[in-house]
């Protein structure tokens, strides 16, 4: 099971967390793997500079909008 | 720099400044003497008889501010000490009466109790009178007036009489905590209980969030508050102060927006929950309406619940404009969820017993809700995001029938006709005429504040219900 924490703190929001919680729901989706992905939001992370903040089990990663595919592919997908 | 609206205020200001100020430095205990020294200097007296009352009656403040009677269950108060005790006159005639011909007063009296002298000056039989103030309403010179305590005429749930000591009586099986009375008494005899020190005790026990994160929730109604500061400084300020992050109360507020709709579909007929005076008063007053009430939380609770799910160690303080929200969270359901509360006068002094300057501060960001959420903090601004609902979640078919009431008195009205006549499916109640911005925990109750509101809410970034609370589905 991968835990999956999206900020969505004021300063995440801004930069797009939306969007990223709404990718990740769809590749969630078409990849079948609601039962070993859990993604959940939190308010802030306390590194609003590398915005959206996103944790795969407690590892911190910087997502944007754009990104998000990639990250997924390689931090999801792929270990 | 001018931050409160009257030097009532400012005295209450000055004495949570003082306590939150040694609360910080755990010298409280050791210097609690001091205060009203230090507020009071001497040696001319400014307000009172004696530097002594004037002292005695800080002392009573201070009480106030560290939590108040433990054994009272209301959070207003009267400081007995404080009330002047002014006269109960009700409608007397002033020496402006200037005889005239015309007799208006007599004739509009339904009651017969208006009288003339030689002089064809009026005067009022007091055994006949009924206070309606009609004679009052029509005197082409303003001659009559009502001498009624201004805390009573505030009470619009008449919770307010004059005690057997002559000082002002609060009766709890009436009193909403509204607050009306609190920012009305000329003489600041009436306070609401502050947790300002349950606050600091919060934010000292989390060890800069390291025990425990801290999180602040803001009402939508703080954006007319702090009027000389960015509305980013004053994020910038509550996160100095040492709370880990801030979160608005608006997206507690989308969140319920859709509940309720969804709660008024089902039900046909629903009162609002989220003002919680309002909902005070139906339980008091209208008992058979209680199932009406909408069984969603308030807006602020149902975020803090939502952060407690994330992250369950979290202590959560609402920051807001509402005294009877300090009742509201006192209620076991509420408990479990909000730790405590801030008004926005306390938060004013919190800052500044830190001698925290928050107009030097950089700008931090607040963006979680969206225009809907925001505009909860008005009168109004709930039956628009119900009607947004409708239209989001595509039951267009139902017909929302919206019965807007601003202020007690038009709820009282409006309740009084649930069940006679047809009013309407959905009651949003504000205690506070304007709604929240209109709130007695307020630094200002200015004209302009409902256009700041609309304006905070235009800057959401998401300009939909849905779209605010979509990150929080899983």
């Amino acid at each position: 099971m991968k835990k999956v924490v999206v900020c969505i703190g004021s300063s995440c929001h801004l930069k797009g967390s939306r969007q990223v919680v709404e990718r990740l729901q769809e590749l969630i989706a078409q990849h079948d793997l609601k039962e070993e992905v859990e993604l959940q939001g939190t308010f802030c992370m306390g590194n609003c500079q590398k915005g959206v903040c996103v944790k795969v089990n407690e590892t911190l990663f910087s997502v944007s909008p754009e990104t998000v595919d990639s990250f997924f592919q390689k931090e999801v997908m792929g270990k | 720099m001018k931050k409160f609206d009257t030097q009532v205020q400012y005295l209450k200001y000055k004495v949570l400044r003082e306590v939150a100020g040694k609360a910080w430095d755990d010298t409280l205990y050791e210097k609690i003497l001091d205060i009203p020294k230090i507020i009071i200097p001497g040696p001319t007296p400014t307000t009172r008889c004696c530097i002594y009352k004037e002292r005695a009656i800080v002392e009573e403040r201070i009480k106030i501010a560290m939590g108040g009677d433990k054994s009272n269950p209301n959070v207003i108060e009267v400081i007995d000490l404080a009330c002047d005790e002014c006269p109960v006159a009700g409608y007397e005639v002033t020496d402006v009466c200037r005889g005239c011909l015309a007799h208006r007063c007599q004739d509009a009296c339904k009651k017969d109790a208006i009288y003339f002298d030689h002089n064809q000056k009026a005067h009022i039989d007091k055994s006949k009178c009924v206070e309606c103030g009609k004679c009052s309403a029509v005197c082409p010179y303003g001659a009559i007036v009502n001498f009624k305590r201004p805390c009573e005429k505030s009470c619009k749930v008449k919770a307010i009489s004059m005690g057997p000591n002559k000082a002002a009586k609060i009766d709890n099986d009436k009193c909403i905590s509204c607050g009306s009375c609190v920012y009305q008494c000329p003489f600041g005899a009436i306070m609401d209980k502050s947790y300002i020190i349950n606050v600091i005790d919060i934010l000292k026990k989390s060890q800069h969030n390291q025990k425990y994160k801290t999180y602040a929730v803001v009402a939508p109604s703080i954006s007319s508050q702090f009027v000389h500061a960015k509305l980013g400084q004053v994020i910038s300020g509550i996160k100095e102060l040492g709370f880990f992050t801030v979160v608005e109360a608006a997206l507690g507020a989308d969140m319920v927006a859709y509940k309720e709709t969804q709660e008024l579909i089902e039900k046909g007929f629903l009162t609002s929950s989220c003002c919680p005076a309002f909902v005070m008063y139906i339980k008091k007053n209208f008992p058979k309406l209680v199932e009406h009430i909408s069984h969603n939380l308030s807006p602020a609770a149902e975020i803090a619940k939502y952060i407690k799910e994330t992250d369950p160690t979290a202590k959560v303080i609402f920051i807001g404009p509402c005294t009877a929200k300090k009742a509201e969270f006192q209620q076991e359901i509420q408990k479990q969820y909000v730790d405590s509360i801030l008004t926005f006068e306390e938060l004013q002094a919190l800052f500044d017993s830190k001698d925290l300057d928050i107009y030097s501060l950089p700008e931090d960001v607040l963006d979680n809700a969206s225009y809907y959420g925001r505009i909860f903090a008005r009168s109004g601004g709930l039956t628009d995001a119900v009607k947004q609902a409708l239209i989001e979640l595509g039951r267009t078919d139902f017909e929302v029938k919206p019965v807007v009431c601003n202020g007690i008195e038009e709820c009282r009205m409006a309740l009084l006709k649930v069940g006679k006549i047809d009013i309407g499916n959905f009651i949003e109640g504000m205690a506070c005429v304007g709604g929240c911005i209109a709130g007695a925990g307020c630094l200002t109750h200015g004209e302009k504040n409902k256009a700041e509101v609309d304006k905070y809410g235009m800057e959401a970034y998401e300009k939909t219900i849905q779209d605010a609370i979509k990150v929080l589905k899983k």
